[in-house]
């Protein structure tokens, strides 16, 4: 299992990093804008007259506010889908017996050394 | 995914948000019933919310040469049921709405119909069908996130289609424009969803086979 899981977050790694080694699409004015940017650029060339009918009631104030708080987003579902793994992972290993038992040879070889 | 706010138009804008009521409404009545009959699992469905924060936080470049998100809302539609995902996407949305004036609070009933609502119910209608049609489990969660991450955008694409309609191909030609900028781009993110669920499940298969047995997830499943 161990295994298979490694293989998988290789394979995330590929597919996230592979788009930046491939040659880029031909005609890209910017490369690696966002698409939901793109929809709304496609909505106002549309149709030049609409009129967005309310603004965010903030905005982030700057590039690098926006990315702290996105990161911010990032850390607290990982920090909490972390915190539920490793307390499964330290309750499902001290229900074991082996765990148990190598556990307490360990201590005993520390003892004796 | 994020419609921008005041990119619908009133009348489309309140339609999404009537449209996505009754969901959240259940989906209420899922959490209490969920955290009432399961207070195990409470844990493991806050961790399901916070899958869905991290995949839409992490914007991904694709093959098309633009970037895009994952949803994370397949994880969580798996385990507890679609349901439960509308109010934990609205969450995310609100927070993103609110926080990083991505998306809005006026187009905010559109995206939770795509992402908390239609998303979900893709995930959940997948693994069921490839579960019963005797398909194994890694397979059935890595088509039901995967599955769910497009419909997500391509439901997406219909909403801006239905509100910005070409003025001469109409609603199809919309549909196309729209589609072509969201859904070619989402297909690497979509296998990435799709692979990092399987991660996920492995995981609480390995660790947390008792939370899983709570739920009844993929009875006798074991690493």
């Amino acid at each position: 299992m161990r295994r298979i899981n490694l293989w998988l977050v290789a394979a995330v790694l590929v597919v996230a990093v592979l788009p930046l080694i491939l040659p880029l699409p031909r005609g890209l004015a910017e490369p690696f804008t966002g698409a939901d940017g793109q929809a709304q650029a496609a909505i106002t060339a549309a149709n030049p007259d609409y009129q967005p009918w309310f603004s965010p009631l903030w905005e982030p104030p700057s590039g690098e506010i926006e990315s702290l708080l996105f990161a911010l987003q990032a850390a607290l579902g990982a920090g909490l889908l972390g915190y539920y793994l490793g307390l499964r992972r330290g309750e499902s290993q001290r229900g074991r017996p082996d765990a148990d038992r190598a556990r307490r040879d360990a201590l005993a070889v520390a003892a004796r050394d | 995914m994020h419609i921008m706010e005041g990119f619908l138009p009133p009348v489309h804008a309140a339609a999404w948000g009537l449209a996505s009521l009754p969901f959240l409404v259940m989906g209420a009545r899922s959490v209490t019933r969920v955290t009432r009959e399961h207070p195990r699992a409470k844990l493991l469905l806050a961790s399901a919310g916070a899958f869905a924060f991290v995949l839409s936080a992490l914007k991904i470049p694709s093959v098309t040469g633009s970037c895009s998100h994952p949803t994370g809302t397949g994880l969580g539609a798996i385990l507890f049921g679609p349901s439960v995902m509308a109010v934990l996407g609205a969450i995310v949305l609100l927070f993103q709405a609110l926080l990083l004036a991505h998306g809005g609070l006026t187009t905010l009933g559109a995206n939770i119909f795509s992402m908390a609502i239609a998303g979900p119910w893709v995930a959940y209608g997948v693994y069921r069908l490839v579960r019963t049609l005797g398909g194994p489990l890694s397979l059935a969660v890595f088509l039901a996130a995967g599955l769910a991450d497009l419909a997500t955008y391509l439901v997406t694409a219909t909403q801006l289609a239905l509100a910005f309609p070409d003025p001469v191909s109409g609603f199809l030609g919309a549909l196309t424009k729209f589609g072509g900028i969201f859904a070619l781009t989402q297909v690497p993110l979509a296998v990435i969803e799709g692979l990092l669920t399987v991660l996920v499940v492995n995981l609480l298969i390995q660790y947390s086979r008792d939370d899983l047995d709570e739920l009844a997830f993929a009875p006798g499943v074991v690493r």
